[in-house]
């Protein structure tokens, strides 16, 4: 067993280790190790060139690390919270996503953008937000969500080594949730089905894939029903032929994330799986997300983020359509 | 030395601006004469191309241009300071750099004639694609430029950026991490005086751009931008600053856009012709003409060459644009990522299908 800082710590090692083109930097990433202690260790072992701190600058972070990633380098930078990527918006939508094409294939940017996400750590404002939809609409950018240590390892692993640029996000609700150290071994642009089930599929990502897996629980003791876990991974590219694949055996879905509601990422999953499964569907797909509100305050966020509550009201829903 | 100097550091001429006769030269140019010839034709070939590209948007070949007139000077002074391995980030109005660093014009047309993004041919020269949003290259100069800091290199890297972007907040931010991390960076502020219609008094309250060096602890060069030879000598000094391990530099060019902001632009609508006339009397290349001709180097000759040149690659120019294929629709789809997804696989073959049905 391992947290998931343990196992994002040691991929960043092995990376640093691996490949001398790696460099991780951002806001107190190097002497404190970072808020979160995940690059704890490695400025002590690789330099001050290798992991180092920046000046406190989101947009110029991203910026650096388009000007290293030109130069043939493989930048792993952090932006400390979530809320704090949208001073960087414009570096990542209009030239991290774009440099590709507008270079006409001749720059790749191998920059993989790790943000500690989500809520559900009683934080002050701005630090609890769900960001994916803007960057799963934005082309050019591949976003990944893990849900648990070993997950978190392998796909950072592999975002790292990718060409492409990455937007990983980091559930830091479940930093410190120790979970087994082997498991399926995910892959980008690939889900994993956590739970085998023949009712209906939950489809689920980052923190919320605990929340389904418990959901199950329940509905399998209290209903008989046997609930299908989809755990996402990789939001772009989605993985389409698993969750629909997995839809036309259950007939019915429920998408579960804290994002708000409106263009998350289950309008996009409704939306695929009515083209893609149709016929085999026997209730609306239904969703069990945030609300379309600001994140509330930490004394209110308990009731604000989808719980085992919010998706079993969807599932009983689904199954008493 | 008094703070109000210190605040507006003094301007640097080689050539003098008043009356268009040379002043003492302040600082070390040794230039061979061949260099000193081909700052001029660089100049020369710049505005016959940039008029060719006014030309061709007029004639619609072009969906838009920003014209580089009046500022051929710093620019071509500027990049002519520069070795191969050094790296530019041009904004967009950069003509003069990239005909300085061999770059052919046609890669930067296509851009205006709506065939590509950011150009083509840029970067095996060295320098990094247009940006059209101001100021957000800044940053990727100073990346880079760590990049040469990490990997032991000695090129430097130049950020192209004008005096409206100084107020966007990335310039500030790559004047800081720049500084702070003593990289290889020179930013070389073009103060034409307008960020579209608004003027330099109505974006900042500094005596001088030059003068906001002070506060990032780098230094800071305010030069003539209609003399190539203090533009030259501006950014040697940055250059030799840099490489030396010292870090940063930021160098105002204190210059003028004679051209509207661009081809879409109207600028009788903010500014008075009698400045623009004013402006005119400075015009950097009759400015060098004279130069030259005192240093015993101008001809009739060398003229009617450098221009013949010019008229040269305007028509090679034009012949590029108006016979350059229109790009596939579908090619758009792999330029995403290095590797196609499924998902993008699938939208290029619908691209594809729509155009079988509609030919």
């Amino acid at each position: 067993m391992w947290t998931m800082v343990e196992a994002i710590n040691q991929a960043l090692a092995e990376a640093l280790e691996a490949d001398e083109s790696v460099v991780v930097f951002g806001e107190d990433v190097g002497r404190l190790g970072g808020v979160f202690r995940v690059t704890d260790g490695l400025r002590e072992r690789f330099g001050a060139r290798r992991c180092f701190d920046t000046p406190l600058a989101e947009s110029g972070i991203v910026g650096i690390a388009i000007g290293l990633a030109l130069r043939g380098f493989r930048p792993v930078p952090e932006i400390q919270f979530d809320a704090f990527t949208y001073p960087a918006f414009e570096q990542i939508a209009s030239h991290l996503a774009k440099y590709r094409t507008r270079t006409q294939g001749e720059v790749t940017l191998p920059i993989t953008l790790r943000v500690p996400s989500f809520g559900g750590v009683g934080a002050p404002e701005h630090h609890s937000e769900s960001p994916e939809t803007y960057f799963v609409h934005t082309a050019g950018l591949k976003v990944v969500a893990p849900s648990n240590a070993a997950d978190a390892y392998s796909l950072l692993r592999q975002a790292i080594e990718l060409d492409d640029p990455v937007i990983f996000l980091e559930p830091k609700c479940r930093y410190r949730q120790r979970t087994p150290r082997s498991g399926p071994a995910a892959s980008i642009g690939q889900a994993i089905v956590r739970r085998r089930g023949r009712d209906v599929t939950v489809v689920a990502y980052g923190p919320a894939v605990s929340t389904a897996l418990a959901t199950a629980d329940v509905a399998a003791a209290d209903c008989g029903w046997e609930v299908e876990v989809i755990d996402l991974c990789s939001l772009a590219p989605l993985d389409l032929e698993s969750i629909t694949a997995s839809v036309e055996r259950t007939g019915r879905c429920v998408v579960v994330h804290e994002a708000p509601r409106t263009l998350g990422l289950g309008a996009e999953i409704a939306a695929v799986v009515q083209e893609h499964a149709f016929l085999r569907l026997r209730s609306p797909v239904l969703r069990a997300t945030g609300f379309d509100t600001p994140y509330p305050p930490a004394q209110a966020e308990a009731a604000w983020l989808p719980d085992v509550e919010r998706v079993l009201g969807c599932i009983e829903r689904t199954m008493s359509y | 030395m008094t703070s109000t100097s210190v605040m507006a550091p003094p301007v640097l001429h080689v050539i003098g601006p008043e009356d268009v006769r040379a002043t003492e030269c302040p600082v070390e140019l040794d230039l061979p004469d061949d260099q000193l010839v081909t700052l001029y034709e660089t100049m020369v070939v710049t505005r016959l191309l940039d008029q060719e590209l006014i030309n061709l948007q007029r004639q619609g070949e072009l969906a838009l241009y920003p014209s580089c007139r009046g500022q051929e000077a710093a620019q071509v002074g500027s990049v002519l300071a520069l070795s191969p391995d050094d790296w530019v980030f041009p904004q967009y109005r950069e003509l003069g750099v990239f005909v300085g660093r061999g770059i052919d014009p046609l890669g930067v047309a296509l851009m205006w004639r709506g065939v590509v993004h950011g150009g083509v041919g840029l970067v095996e020269h060295h320098s990094a694609p247009l940006a059209v949003p101001i100021a957000t290259h800044a940053p990727h100069a100073v990346g880079m430029a760590l990049g040469a800091v990490l990997a032991g290199g000695r090129d430097v890297s130049v950020a192209y950026i004008g005096d409206g972007a100084t107020s966007e907040g990335d310039a500030h931010e790559a004047f800081n991490i720049a500084a702070v991390l003593a990289t290889p960076c020179i930013f070389f502020v073009q103060n034409n005086q307008w960020a579209i219609s608004v003027p330099l008094e109505e974006q900042t309250r500094s005596t001088s751009i030059a003068a906001k060096a002070v506060a990032y602890g780098m230094p800071g060069i305010r030069c003539d931008g209609n003399d190539v030879l203090a533009c030259l000598a501006a950014t040697r000094r940055a250059v030799e600053y840099a490489r030396s391990g010292r870090g940063p530099t930021l160098i105002e060019a204190v210059t003028y856009r004679m051209e509207g902001h661009t081809t879409a632009d109207d600028p009788r609508r903010y500014r008075s012709q009698e400045e623009v006339e004013r402006w005119r009397e400075l015009d950097p290349i009759a400015r060098y003409e004279s130069f030259l001709g005192r240093a015993g180097l101008w001809s009739d000759d060398l003229a009617a060459r450098c221009h013949a040149k010019g008229v040269d690659a305007a028509a090679s120019l034009r012949r590029g644009v108006t016979t350059a294929p229109l790009p596939d629709p579908a090619q758009v789809f792999d330029l995403v990522f290095a590797v196609a997804t499924p998902e993008l696989r699938r939208q290029a073959a619908q691209l594809v299908a729509e155009q079988h049905v509609r030919t």
